[in-house]
């Protein structure tokens, strides 16, 4: 079986060639060995980082950033989303720090990407 | 009112202006940054989305995450900055140096540089500048509104939309609304081939199975007091709409994707000339306009698809911008050949050092198989093999133009070369 697909790694967007050979995925096109790699989880175990708000109860940022620490099982994106919006952070956390440890059980925690509450705080 | 002296007054505070203050000050310059929003950040702010960062930092960061870590450079070195800080004229001294007019909190302050590093970004083109027929039902947002609102607000624009043009802006945002529980209709694209980035067209809408519609156009709105539904239309080559090809299509939100201008109201008023290939100054390989001590970068520069270069560039402005010295320049032309849209830096100044000059250049249409050449006087300094080339992904070289032995009649030229599939590079 070949499948065709386009590297989302970086924005070069490569664009590659992947064939099964009896237990062994071949990939081609490919320009870097994270190109291989996504190409083989595609066909494999497809996942995507997610990117999104939470809630806050802070009237003047309603709303922070945050992602996923790691990449998660595409089919679990909307699981994800789910959680995500049930959620109101409270505390003026800043960035990097864990929102939602070990989330949905999918072995990636939820982690804050702005000091947006933090900087607030200190300006008042 | 406030007043103050400076070597380089940088305006914007977005990811242009940060990384020129922060340069400028590590050249030695006394800089201050003035921001109108009441953060620092720029767009960045409400790109929440990842992919930024991999050729500056080598990970894939938030838009947000990215902006704060140049914030961070700029307290550790106390630059000085001040945000809601609007700068309503600049005035051009005897002596060379500029007079900057501001109003924010304290009221009106006047502030005096010998440099000043213009880093004002760009504006989206609106549903006037496209020509959409109908009436002015709410829910009609340009893709950088309907990001504000979802990611800094909370609120939700849309709940069924349809997004015309297929800009990079309008491929997250139709992600971004479908993570959230609209419905995005589909993606309308008036030119045959999609305006942004391949990676996006992939990870935005094949993920999320959304449609993209291209030489399709939005030709009316329909609606009194909400948006309720839009006029699709085919269009031909020339992207006019072919009569009797309308569908209707209902939705509450038409969200616009449909390109961006370099901001450059301010460079206009002290009399810098534009390039219309750009749309922003032209520029030396130092970054410097056509007007003296006047420097240019970022998207106010020329658009860029990747906020890494902004960086990059803007380093190289705000460097430019601390050593800046009256000395005349001698300036020669560097033009893009037949295939490319645009050039920048659209000059090189001989008295200058040029031996690391970055070029940024994006093709006019799709291209397979080409080289590029870039000749000096016909003699070529640099080629570059292409397997395909897209408008939408801008291209970065950098090139040694100081072991070229130019003059001030010399010519800098990028060609493009069309190779047929199986031909070798001549």
């Amino acid at each position: 079986m070949t499948k065709e697909l386009v590297c989302i790694v970086c924005p070069r967007s490569c664009r590659m060639t992947i064939t099964s050979e009896g237990d062994e995925l071949v990939v081609t096109g490919n320009t870097c060995k994270r190109g291989k790699e996504f190409a083989i989880n595609e066909m494999t175990d497809p996942r995507r980082t997610v990117c999104t708000t939470v809630r806050t109860s802070f009237p003047s940022v309603p709303v922070l950033p945050v992602r996923v620490s790691g990449a998660i099982p595409k089919n679990k994106i909307f699981d994800l989303m789910r959680e995500v919006n049930r959620i109101t952070v409270s505390k003026r956390i800043g960035r990097e720090e864990v929102v939602v440890p070990n989330i949905l059980d999918l072995g990636v925690d939820l982690i804050a990407t702005s000091n947006i509450l933090k900087d607030e705080n200190n300006e008042t | 009112m406030t007043t103050g002296n400076y070597d380089v007054l940088v305006v914007g505070g977005g990811p242009a202006g940060l990384a020129a203050a922060i340069s400028a000050h590590d050249n030695g310059a006394k800089v201050l940054l003035l921001e109108r929003e009441a953060r620092l950040g720029g767009i960045l702010k409400q790109c929440i989305h990842d992919g930024f960062g991999l050729h500056h930092f080598g990970e894939q960061l938030s838009g947000p995450e990215y902006a704060e870590r140049f914030e961070d450079e700029l307290y550790k070195r106390n630059i000085e900055y001040s945000t809601l800080t609007f700068v309503t004229k600049i005035d051009k001294n005897a002596d060379g140096s500029f007079s900057v007019h501001t109003v924010g909190r304290s009221g009106v302050s006047v502030f005096t540089t010998k440099a000043l590093v213009l880093a004002t970004g760009c504006r989206e083109r609106t549903a006037k500048q496209v020509f959409i027929h109908g009436t002015r039902p709410a829910g009609v947002f340009t893709a950088g509104t309907a990001q504000h609102f979802t990611n800094l607000l909370g609120l939700m624009p849309a709940k069924k939309c349809v997004i015309l043009g297929s800009g990079d802006i309008g491929l997250i945002m139709a992600r971004r609304l479908t993570l959230e529980g609209a419905k995005v209709l589909g993606v309308y694209e008036a030119k045959p081939t999609p305006s942004g980035l391949t990676r996006n067209l992939h990870q935005c809408l094949h993920d999320y199975d959304i449609p993209l519609h291209l030489s399709h156009t939005v030709t009316r709105v329909f609606g009194v007091d909400r948006l309720e539904a839009v006029e699709i239309s085919k269009v031909d080559e020339k992207m006019v709409p072919i009569p009797g090809t309308q569908t209707r299509v209902e939705c509450d939100t038409l969200i616009l994707s449909v390109g961006l201008i370099p901001e450059n109201e301010l460079a206009e008023s002290i009399g810098v000339q534009l390039d219309p290939r750009t749309k922003g100054p032209v520029c030396d390989g130092q970054c410097m306009t056509s007007t003296d001590g006047v420097f240019s970068c970022g998207n106010a520069l020329h658009v860029n698809d990747l906020v890494d270069y902004v960086s990059q560039n803007a380093e190289q402005a705000g460097k430019s911008a601390a050593q800046y010295s009256k000395k005349a320049r001698k300036l020669i032309e560097v033009t893009p050949g037949d295939g490319l849209l645009y050039v920048v830096p659209q000059r090189l100044n001989l008295n200058e050092d040029n031996s690391k000059t970055d070029l940024y250049f994006r093709v006019r249409e799709e291209e397979n198989n080409c080289v590029l050449h870039i000749l000096a006087d016909g003699k070529e300094i640099l080629k570059k093999r292409y397997a395909f080339m897209r408008p939408p992904e801008m291209e970065n070289l950098t090139i040694d133009f100081d072991g070229c032995e130019l003059n001030e009649n010399s010519r800098v030229e990028l060609q493009l070369e069309r190779l047929g599939k199986g031909d070798d590079v001549k």
